[in-house]
């Protein structure tokens, strides 16, 4: 009768030429219309969910032209229609059910139905359960998606229902783990929650974690007398204990008003200000309530007269605790459902831990290659050569700035790197031989003055650098194919650029072993090395052989710049953030020989890692104690470092 | 003794007649006599100037006479300044604290004075409580007596580890320099109780005198400084000139025959690094009230290198020399860096002197080592005719660039 009522109406106001029928979505939203209209997220559930399981084709429109905000009322008959805007104050209406146009009407005789941003989280909820069954496969994952943002009790049942049509293999795994995760939470009944707990506890990955630690959760209850039945206490605390220390437990008395509250000294204070007169608190001078003693004799005296409330002496605590049982509850009520989780949580936490550990060794030998590709270079001019180069540094600098000037360039990431590596080598090859012809080779036998002028050069290339690039980092773009990470499972990944470092590492170890013990200029290093007069007797020039050998070693280093530039922001600083760890690499080592630095470097990196597995929230504090450790392992044990050499080669 | 060390080191004479004079005129010329002449702030930077002669003097003993060329002195300074800094940060909160808290209608008690400290001290940090290093905060007495104690202290461990071991040479000084990335890096840490990167701040207001103004306080300051640098100057000509410096000389040209000698080498280079680390940490404590400001980056390992510069540049092996080559650097850096220096336009390129400094100094660093060890104190044996005696190249002795006897023999 109302409808037909609100048809004539309609037929009498409407300037329309078709009579909107009164379709069944129609009749559905006039149900609800108040409560549309109202637009409140704190009543508005019952109206989505009626459009949203009336099995309507059209529900999936309504809810989308809902959510955003293009469904309008018309005034005259409260009728709700798709409005399409014509110009600024006019709008073409269209009817839900039928998809006819209606008619064209001013602003003024429609209203706007705006959901604000909770209803409309609560649409899109709703909308979930069609996208899940939606022909577009982005469409269903994106349900997916919105799913496991929101895991809603209500789409278990939608979920469970679009597993079976599913024709992707990929979502409907994706479809049956989260329906696995959606009735750990939601699931009716323990025996099914426990067997989709039972299933995931040899999952590793992170959501299913998140599902289970909320079941897991208790909170710590207090008790007067015995604790009530049907709680699903965890376990039962004692006051006093670690785990209950007794101001926490009193403090929990005090929360749930089973006990006064004790008078801290704030509290104290507070009440003695308030109760000043005459310029006293219970008849103790205000001049003289600077002491704890004096304090607690006013507050005492008010206490006594009954104008504060009384201090709670020991005992009372004492007494309070005794009288209360404390308990941790589980927030989950199903005890069976709260062990397996434990169980579960248990099971993964090894799995978890063992998979971290082999994460750990990953990183740890990753950042020994950067080690060791930092220190190589040093090995050669430090180790060999003897010289104390505090510019290494500099040159991996170098390395990773020709890496970006060529990027410039070469605008193809892969070509770019191609020529960049032969490039850094050669630009520092020469700023090698340079620094040697100019300065090294008068300062041969003054290490400590070789450590200062380097550092002088050191600091002057790093300003030169600033002056040159600017002080901001300068980005080093690895190629496509050296994006992403090696993922093994949910902890164990590594990311390309790693594999990339360590195979570089690995490469370099192989370069460096065989000029030193394969080529002649290897043989002619090594024979300077140990005896330079002798070496010039037998007609080897060690000038040239000290030019080449240092040039090698900074032609590394530059390298090394451009593979470490590709994974850290390239700024002036660069080679200073490794050059002290480059030189505890060596010397930790063994001078004087590659497979030292590869065990110094290796020593190091896993130290730094265990150290900062130990205390993750703080690498500041992880490589203090890696170095004070070093230092003190160094100095004490192997001054001569891992592999010392032997004999003549070892010198005094 | 006395008259055998100014007997032995007339240099030592005209260095504090100098050193006097200089006092003698800045204080004359400072705003604390009325002049206008020389600024407070500049008084400042003198009166810092000084303390860090101060502490390359300390360096020059340990590096260019005995031969321990340390990257961990300014660690030592550092660690001084902050010692100071504590109880100077402690009182002058103390006093505002308790300032504050007066106008509460009755008295604090002693721990709620105590706890709005921590508050306002570590407030920055996240924290309010004191780390147990502050136990003695408010007695100036102990920190006064841990600015010697602390940086002597943690020498001492060090060095007996070091030593013992018979480290020596680079490696040392790359120990050294771990030693003081390690100790840097720990302060830099919020939970080191030192304030982290924050830092300790305010120093420059000495707790109880703030009716004083600044002008004498800086001058006070400076009096102290020059008084310190003339004491530890004298303290360590005094080191240098008797045996034990010949000993310590010894050591640095050769060290294995001295320990054939029968002397105890370890003994004789753990009392010098020790010393010269108590020496580097009072002038810290000078320096950094005066600087107002101390945070883990002041101790880096960069700014002990620096020292070393200083010293190689003023001239190793003479005292003299590390107080020109600190003065001198530091007053040429902060002209420089201060924007004072006038650019040079070429023409095509503007060379600003604030951004250029710093490849000046290395360049002229790389320089001094190649074509002057001897730095600016060797402009002293030209005027005084005092020039080496020809060796044939092989150059001996401290007062050509502290060449070890070893590294002469080509």
């Amino acid at each position: 009768m109302k409808q037909f009522l609100l048809a004539v109406h309609l037929l009498l106001v409407s300037t329309a030429t078709t009579l909107a029928e009164s379709g069944p979505i129609q009749a559905i939203l006039q149900e609800h219309g108040d409560l549309i209209v109202k637009s409140s997220r704190k009543t508005i559930g019952p109206a989505i969910e009626a459009v949203a399981t009336s099995g309507l084709p059209e529900a999936q429109s309504v809810l989308q032209a809902w959510q955003v905000k293009n469904i309008w009322m018309r005034k005259s008959d409260g009728l709700f229609f798709l409005g399409e805007r014509i110009e600024s104050k006019t709008y073409r209406l269209i009817d839900f059910d039928s998809g006819d146009t209606v008619g064209e009407f001013p602003k003024r005789a429609l209203k706007n139905i705006k959901p604000n941003s909770g209803i409309r989280a609560l649409i899109g909820t709703a909308l979930v359960r069609f996208q899940l069954l939606d022909p577009e496969p982005d469409r269903r994952m994106e349900a997916l998606d919105a799913i496991e943002r929101s895991p809603d009790a209500s789409l278990l049942a939608p979920l469970r229902s679009s597993i079976d049509g599913e024709s992707d293999a990929g979502i409907r795994a994706r479809k049956m783990r989260i329906e696995r995760l959606l009735t750990i939470a939601h699931g009716t009944g323990a025996a099914e929650r426990v067997a989709a707990i039972e299933e995931m506890s040899t999952d590793l990955g992170v959501d299913v974690r998140a599902a289970l630690n909320p079941l897991t959760r208790t909170a710590v209850m207090a008790f007067a007398g015995d604790i009530p039945e049907g709680l699903n206490v965890a376990w039962r605390l004692g006051p006093g204990s670690d785990d209950l220390p007794r101001e926490e437990a009193y403090a929990l008395l005090v929360a749930t008003g089973l006990a006064p509250a004790t008078v801290g000294r704030d509290a104290i204070r507070d009440a003695l200000i308030a109760n000043l007169e005459d310029n006293a608190a219970g008849g103790v001078q205000a001049g003289e309530l600077g002491t704890d003693e004096a304090r607690m004799r006013a507050y005492g005296v008010l206490a006594g007269a009954g104008t504060v409330p009384p201090l709670v002496t020991d005992a009372e605590i004492d007494a309070a605790l005794d009288a209360h049982v404390f308990a941790a509850v589980y927030a989950e009520a199903s005890p069976a459902v709260t062990a397996a989780a434990e169980a579960a949580l248990a099971r993964i936490a090894n799995r978890v831990g063992l998979s971290q550990g082999a994460d750990l060794a990953l990183d740890a030998l990753s950042l020994a290659s950067i080690y060791f590709l930092a220190a190589i270079g040093l090995a050669i001019t430090f180790g060999v050569m003897g010289v104390i180069n505090m510019a290494h540094g500099e040159f991996i600098m170098m390395g990773a700035y020709t890496g970006y000037v060529v990027q410039q360039f070469i605008p193809h990431h892969t070509v770019s790197i191609l020529v960049a590596v032969p490039l850094a080598f050669a630009v520092t090859f020469g700023a090698g031989v340079a620094m040697e012809r100019l300065v090294i080779r008068w300062l041969y036998n003054r290490p400590l003055e070789t450590l200062l002028a380097t550092f002088g050069i050191s600091i002057a290339l790093q300003q030169l650098a600033k002056n040159i690039f600017g002080t901001q980092a300068r980005p080093l773009t690895s190629p496509s194919w050296l994006d992403g990470a090696w993922v093994i499972n949910d902890v164990i990944s590594i990311s390309h650029i790693r594999i990339a470092i360590f195979v570089l590492a690995l490469i370099f170890l192989g370069i460096f072993l065989f000029i030193m013990h394969r080529t002649r200029l290897g043989l002619e290093t090594r024979a300077v090395t140990q005896n330079r007069r002798m070496a010039a007797a037998m007609g080897i020039n060690p000038d040239r052989v000290n030019m080449l050998t240092f040039g090698l070693g900074s032609g590394i280093a530059g390298i090394a710049g451009v593979a470490i530039g590709l994974y850290a922001k390239v700024t002036s600083d660069l080679g200073a953030d490794y050059i002290v760890q480059s030189f505890m690499t060596v010397v930790v080592g063994g001078v004087g020989n590659i497979w030292g630095t590869l065990l110094g470097a290796t020593g190091i990196g896993f130290l730094q890692k265990g150290i900062e597995w130990f205390n993750p929230s703080n690498t500041l504090a992880a490589q203090t104690y890696m170095i004070i450790f070093i230092i003190v392992v160094f100095i004490q044990l192997r001054p001569q470092g891992i592999i010392a050499l032997k004999g003549r080669a070892a010198g005094d | 003794m006395s008259q055998g060390i100014f007997a032995k080191n007339p240099s030592v004479l005209v260095f504090l007649a100098i050193l006097g004079l200089f006092t003698l005129g800045v204080t004359l010329m400072s705003e604390w006599a009325g002049s206008e002449i020389v600024s407070t702030s500049f008084v400042k930077t003198l009166g810092k100037t000084l303390c860090l002669a101060l502490v390359a003097v300390a360096m020059d003993l340990v590096w260019g006479y005995a031969g321990i060329l340390s990257l961990g002195h300014f660690a030592f300074f550092g660690l001084g300044g902050y010692m100071i800094g504590m109880w100077l940060m402690y009182e002058r909160t103390r006093g505002i604290v308790a300032a504050s808290l007066a106008e509460a209608p009755i008295p604090p008690t002693e721990a709620e004075v105590v706890s709005a400290i921590g508050n306002q001290i570590f407030g920055v940090v996240g924290s309010s409580e004191f780390p147990a290093i502050w136990t003695f905060a408010d007695s100036l007495a102990l920190q006064l007596l841990f600015v010697v104690l602390v940086p002597g202290l943690l020498a001492f461990v060090f060095g007996w580890l070091a030593f013992r071991s018979r480290v020596t040479g680079v490696y040392l000084s790359i120990l050294t320099q771990a030693m003081t990335l390690a100790l840097a890096l720990y302060l830099f840490q919020n939970d080191s109780g030192l304030r982290g990167n924050n830092g300790l701040s305010g120093l420059q207001n000495l707790p109880g005198l703030d009716h004083v103004p600044q002008s004498s306080i800086s001058i006070w300051f400076f009096w102290a400084s020059a008084g310190a640098l003339a004491i530890g100057y004298v303290f360590s000509a005094w080191i240098v000139s008797g045996k034990f410096g010949s000993v310590i000389r010894g050591i640095r040209d050769n060290e294995s025959r001295v320990r054939f000698l029968g002397y105890p080498v370890e003994t004789y280079k753990l009392f010098v690094f020790t010393v010269t680390a108590m020496i580097a940490g009072i002038a810290g404590a000078l320096y950094y009230p005066q600087a107002g400001i101390i945070n883990p980056a002041e101790i880096a390992p960069i700014a002990s290198i620096y020292l070393a510069v200083w010293v190689a540049i003023g001239g190793r092996g003479r005292l003299y020399g590390a107080v020109i080559g600190a003065a001198f650097v530091s007053l040429v850096s902060s002209w420089f860096t201060g924007g004072q220096a006038p650019d040079v336009n070429l023409g095509f390129y503007t060379i600003k002197w604030v951004d250029w400094w710093l490849v000046l100094l290395g360049l002229s660093f790389v320089a001094v080592t190649l074509l002057a060890p001897k730095g600016i104190g060797g402009l002293v044996d030209l005027w005084t005719g005092r020039l080496p005696p020809d060796r044939h190249g092989a150059d001996l002795g401290p007062d050509s660039g502290s060449l070890r006897e070893a590294e002469a023999e080509q």
